[in-house]
């Protein structure tokens, strides 16, 4: 059931070949200056094969996140997943940036709803979702592999970028997320990046009840940098909560008042409780690989994937 | 029924401010049931004003020309003086009762859906008019109007334990309840069919209904 579509991005191409892939996460803010996010990228391009570039996450209105997943490509020689969401844009707008991105040589693109504009920083801002994220899977497939448009109207030039879907297996019931990823990956879907995951357990269900679908899964984890962050998480993230341990383990290094000591600590309560997660992933899965989504922590990698990859 | 809520006392104060003669109308339809634009609020609301008001009249339904001819008539002489006319009814009675007076309309109400009733007083947004009913592959559950997505294709990633992120998990995830219905029907099929994107230019061209 998985696409048949030919394998365009390296991150695609590694999947295929069987490797257990590494994608990683880069959010360009609200401000005019990319260095941050160039920065990013270099400290994190020994360990992933990808990162995805954020759109507005959290219906937050930040820079256009094609510019930093083309920027990251031409400086850093990182591969981009350009993420779209459809809540800020029409067909219309969409078609616009495939195609600008399709120009720019992006070739991974993760078509996601995107979070309602209410959660935003622009409360009152009009959500579009001219298109649900179904549909949007659905213009991709018609835009890259017949070469239309959803109005039938043709695109000279061919659009060869490979497409990603976000799920998430915290969703509870579960069933309608399961049947609502079969939709999409039987439309042309090449990969599926999770949403955070916490609970091995619930994980490997997840991972075993997908299998039917044959569609590439990276489980996205989510290190956490600080009690603060965790905290953040575990209160205003949609859908994701940080199991009661692990965010009392992250209070506990809270308290350590040396600046330095505080961030190894930390450091040691993520490696404990993300390696023996990723290993047992890559051991007894099918998974594909793992997203980690270390915004801004990215010196966690090197460490967290010594013993695991 | 158009559910309808009566404007802040302090909004109707500064929009009637600039007229000096005023003429209330009410709706002896929807804003009747809704109780806010009743005879009894009518009353009220020219109480509010005191002498500003030089009438008041109740339209059976403020949303039909016809019906604002028949009820309106016997206050010709009174709308002739008025300066505005305070509508107390939907966005569509206002404008059908400044359509037939020619006067200055003001909205005493906001309108806000199409909706049921469960009992006065508790009201639930029900119908977007889209111009295009999809409730038969749906179990009889509006996504349109009733996932704040509008997804024809849901749930989304914002249902937690089949709560909505819109309203801080309050409301139920409609696409949830979709999904509940349709299997209790056993028929799964239609919320695992994909529904292609709407043409929704359906709705913009459908502005008016004549036959």
């Amino acid at each position: 059931m998985a696409s048949n579509r030919p394998a365009y991005s390296d991150l695609v191409k590694e999947i295929r070949k069987g490797h257990f892939v590494l994608t990683g996460e880069l959010e360009p803010e609200k401000t005019t200056g990319l260095e941050e996010v160039l920065n990013s990228a270099r400290a994190m391009k020994p360990y992933v094969i990808a990162a995805n570039v954020t759109d507005n996450p959290l219906a937050m209105a930040y820079m256009n996140s094609l510019v930093p997943s083309y920027i990251v490509q031409r400086e850093v020689g990182l591969e981009t997943v350009y993420q779209m969401v459809i809540r800020d844009r029409n067909r219309l707008a969409l078609v616009s940036d495939i195609l600008a991105a399709s120009y720019l040589g992006i070739k991974n693109i993760l078509a996601i709803s995107g979070d309602h504009t209410v959660l935003g920083d622009n409360k009152g801002a009009l959500s579009v979702y001219d298109l649900d994220s179904a549909q949007f899977v659905y213009l991709l497939h018609k835009m890259i592999d017949e070469g239309v448009d959803l109005a039938g109207n043709e695109i000279h030039g061919g659009v060869k970028i490979n497409v990603g879907i976000a799920a998430n297996p915290n969703a509870d019931p579960l069933e309608p997320e399961i049947l609502k990823i079969g939709r999409k990956v039987k439309i042309g879907t090449d990969f599926i990046q999770t949403q955070t995951m916490f609970d091995i357990d619930l994980t490997k269900e997840f991972l075993k009840e997908m299998e039917r679908f044959s569609c590439p899964i990276l489980v996205g984890i989510f290190p956490l940098k600080s009690f603060g962050i965790a905290d953040f998480f575990d209160k205003f993230i949609p859908g994701v909560s940080v199991p009661k341990e692990l965010l009392e383990s992250m209070r506990k290094c809270k308290e350590e008042s040396d600046k330095e000591k505080r961030k190894i600590l930390y450091d040691e309560v993520n490696i404990e409780y993300f390696s023996p997660f990723i290993k047992e992933i890559r051991k007894t899965t099918k998974a594909a690989g793992i997203h980690v989504m270390a915004v801004l922590y990215e010196r966690i990698l090197e460490p967290l994937l010594r013993e695991t990859v | 029924m158009i559910i309808t809520k009566q404007k802040s006392e302090e909004k109707i104060k500064e929009m009637t401010e600039p007229f000096k003669k005023l003429f209330i109308v009410g709706c002896g339809t929807c804003s009747t049931s809704c109780q806010t634009g009743g005879e009894k609020e009518v009353a009220e609301m020219v109480e509010k004003l005191g002498n500003r008001v030089i009438g008041s009249a109740m339209v059976e339904e403020p949303c039909d020309l016809r019906i604002n001819r028949r009820d309106l008539k016997p206050h010709r002489e009174t709308l002739k003086e008025a300066d505005a006319i305070l509508v107390m009814s939907c966005g569509s009675g206002v404008q059908t009762v400044g359509e037939y007076t020619g006067k200055i309309v003001l909205p005493a109400l906001d309108t806000l859906f199409i909706g049921e009733t469960e009992r006065i007083g508790k009201f639930y947004d029900r119908c977007k008019a889209c111009a295009e009913c999809i409730l038969d592959e749906t179990g009889g559950i509006c996504p349109i109007t009733r996932c704040p997505k509008s997804l024809l294709n849901g749930p989304c990633g914002g249902q937690v334990e089949g709560k909505c992120e819109v309203g801080e998990y309050k409301n139920d995830c409609i696409w949830v309840l979709i999904y509940e219905k349709l299997k209790e029907q056993d028929r799964l099929d239609l919320f695992t069919t994909f529904r292609p994107p709407r043409d929704n230019s359906k709705k913009v061209l459908t502005t008016e209904l004549i036959f």
